[in-house]
């Protein structure tokens, strides 16, 4: 289902115009475009170094870009004249270190958006704390701090963190990567579960299965620009470009996610 | 009379230079905590001419003696008409000497709350206030305990400069008894031991409040 051509629904979430950044002489982004339609999962790929992080975080302006523009629905968030607090409330992001409040309990950095950003009333902000860390299976640890948890579980509540900010888009940066083989499953089941409720994601990973499973779009970038993207089937079975092919090789053998 | 017996008839003059003592360490924290906050955070996140301010007061501040500052504040002030008493002036002194230091300790504390954290609460459309006030500021709070701790030590034990200024705190109670009775040893023995109890009960009042405030990971 999630697999659909956009679905019913042709409505773009987000889009991605012509986006430069470098750092000194280093250019790290050299002309992205790319667009997100609502309900679907766009997964990027690509060797590290190559501005996929980067271009996450000039998604929302974390990290201004030299050049280009971003839109969230109709809204420019790359105009300069804009409530980019007000934007960033809307867009989710998950950090490959989960980027956890180690001073708050898992309650308490659910509920920190809510109240401080959104204004919402603490036992509005609690309901829905609870509701999202249920949703990723969480709701027995709401007193328990971030370093009493296993890295599976500081993932998911960065994710519930995002949920609950009732966010139109979630960015996900490498949030697999720093954990252990055997907690990456609890995480990316919950990534599963988030993509077929209809959320729109962009996901920087190197989990192919996850890929396969539900991406709608698969972007391969390198050295900052997109090389090749298309649907998933065509990206795995038939890649255009010689590069391509290289790495979904090798990333295919280290990671598995071959189709059974 | 025998060393027991000194102390025993010494102890209520000495403990109201005790009195004295304990009031201007507590001012000069108070007052360290309450500037050095400000300058800490200036030095961090304020802009060029409020960096430069704040790093010009800490400078010169901790690269003079508090001697030299206590006799500018108490026999300098009034040849330009300000007349300080010399609780005040010590008070004073005390406070902006210790804010100097303070303001590093919160500086160095306020620096290590992971940046990761910062951009978390940036993604979430948290502002700069925002995020000094509800991560920033709780975790330094807890960082800092170590390092504070010393200074309100160091702060307690240094109120002894105030003697210099007339102020009427123990050490001065201490010489006014010695001058008197010629005991100076035992009665400066009794000062020392006063001072050491003070400590003894600050770090242990210290070390439970750090147990208390806790977090794990923190």
């Amino acid at each position: 289902m999630a697999k659909d051509k956009h679905g019913l629904n042709e409505k773009v979430i987000l889009k991605v115009e012509n986006l430069y950044k470098s750092y000194g002489s280093l250019s790290v982004i050299k002309g992205i475009s790319f667009q997100v339609y609502q309900g679907e999962t766009t997964v990027i790929i690509g060797s590290s170094g190559t501005g996929k992080s980067t271009l996450l975080t000039c998604i929302n302006q974390i990290t201004p870009p030299d050049k280009g523009r971003v839109w969230l629905e109709d809204i420019e968030i790359t105009d300069p004249h804009i409530d980019i607090n007000m934007i960033r409330s809307s867009i989710g992001m998950v950090f490959q270190h989960f980027n956890l409040f180690t001073h708050l309990s898992v309650l308490d950095n659910v509920r920190l958006g809510l109240t401080v950003v959104k204004k919402v009333a603490k036992e509005e902000a609690t309901l829905i704390a609870k509701e999202k860390l249920n949703l990723v299976g969480l709701a027995d640890k709401l007193n328990a701090y971030p370093a009493e948890l296993s890295g599976g579980q500081q993932q998911r509540v960065s994710i519930a963190r995002a949920l609950a900010m009732n966010p139109k888009l979630i960015l996900f940066d490498e949030p697999t990567s720093a954990l252990d083989p055997e907690l990456i499953g609890e995480v990316l089941n919950v990534m599963i579960k988030l993509a077929e409720s209809g959320m729109t994601m962009v996901v920087v990973s190197h989990e192919m299965g996850f890929a396969r499973a539900v991406a709608n779009d698969i972007i391969f970038m390198e050295n900052g620009v997109i090389v090749e993207e298309g649907e998933p089937d065509m990206m795995f079975n038939f890649p255009q470009n010689p590069r391509t092919q290289e790495f979904l090789h090798k990333i295919t053998e280290l990671y598995g996610g071959k189709e059974e | 009379m025998n060393f027991l017996e000194l102390a025993w008839n010494i102890l209520p003059k000495l403990l109201e230079g005790t009195l004295v003592t304990i009031e201007l360490t507590i001012i000069a924290i108070t007052m360290g905590v309450l500037l050095g906050i400000p300058v800490a955070l200036g030095r961090v996140y304020g802009n060029k001419p409020v960096y430069i301010i704040c790093t010009f007061f800490v400078e010169i501040i901790r690269g003079t003696p508090l001697l030299t500052q206590l006799f500018i504040l108490y026999f300098g002030l009034p040849s330009v008409g300000i007349m300080l008493s010399p609780f005040v002036a010590a008070m004073l002194g005390m406070g902006i000497n210790s804010a100097a230091y303070q303001a590093e300790y919160f500086r160095g504390a306020i620096q290590s709350v992971k940046k990761e954290q910062l951009i978390a609460a940036y993604s979430l459309g948290m502002k700069q206030v925002q995020t000094i006030r509800h991560i920033v500021l709780p975790q330094m709070f807890r960082i800092v305990i170590p390092s504070w701790s010393n200074e309100l030590i160091y702060l307690l034990k240094y109120s002894s400069m105030a003697y210099m200024i007339q102020a009427p705190e123990i050490m001065s109670q201490g010489r006014l008894i010695a001058s008197r009775n010629f005991r100076t040893f035992e009665v400066f023995i009794v000062v020392a031991l006063i001072y050491l109890i003070l400590v003894l009960v600050i770090s242990k009042m210290l070390d439970l409040m750090e147990k208390k405030v806790h977090i794990p990971g923190l």
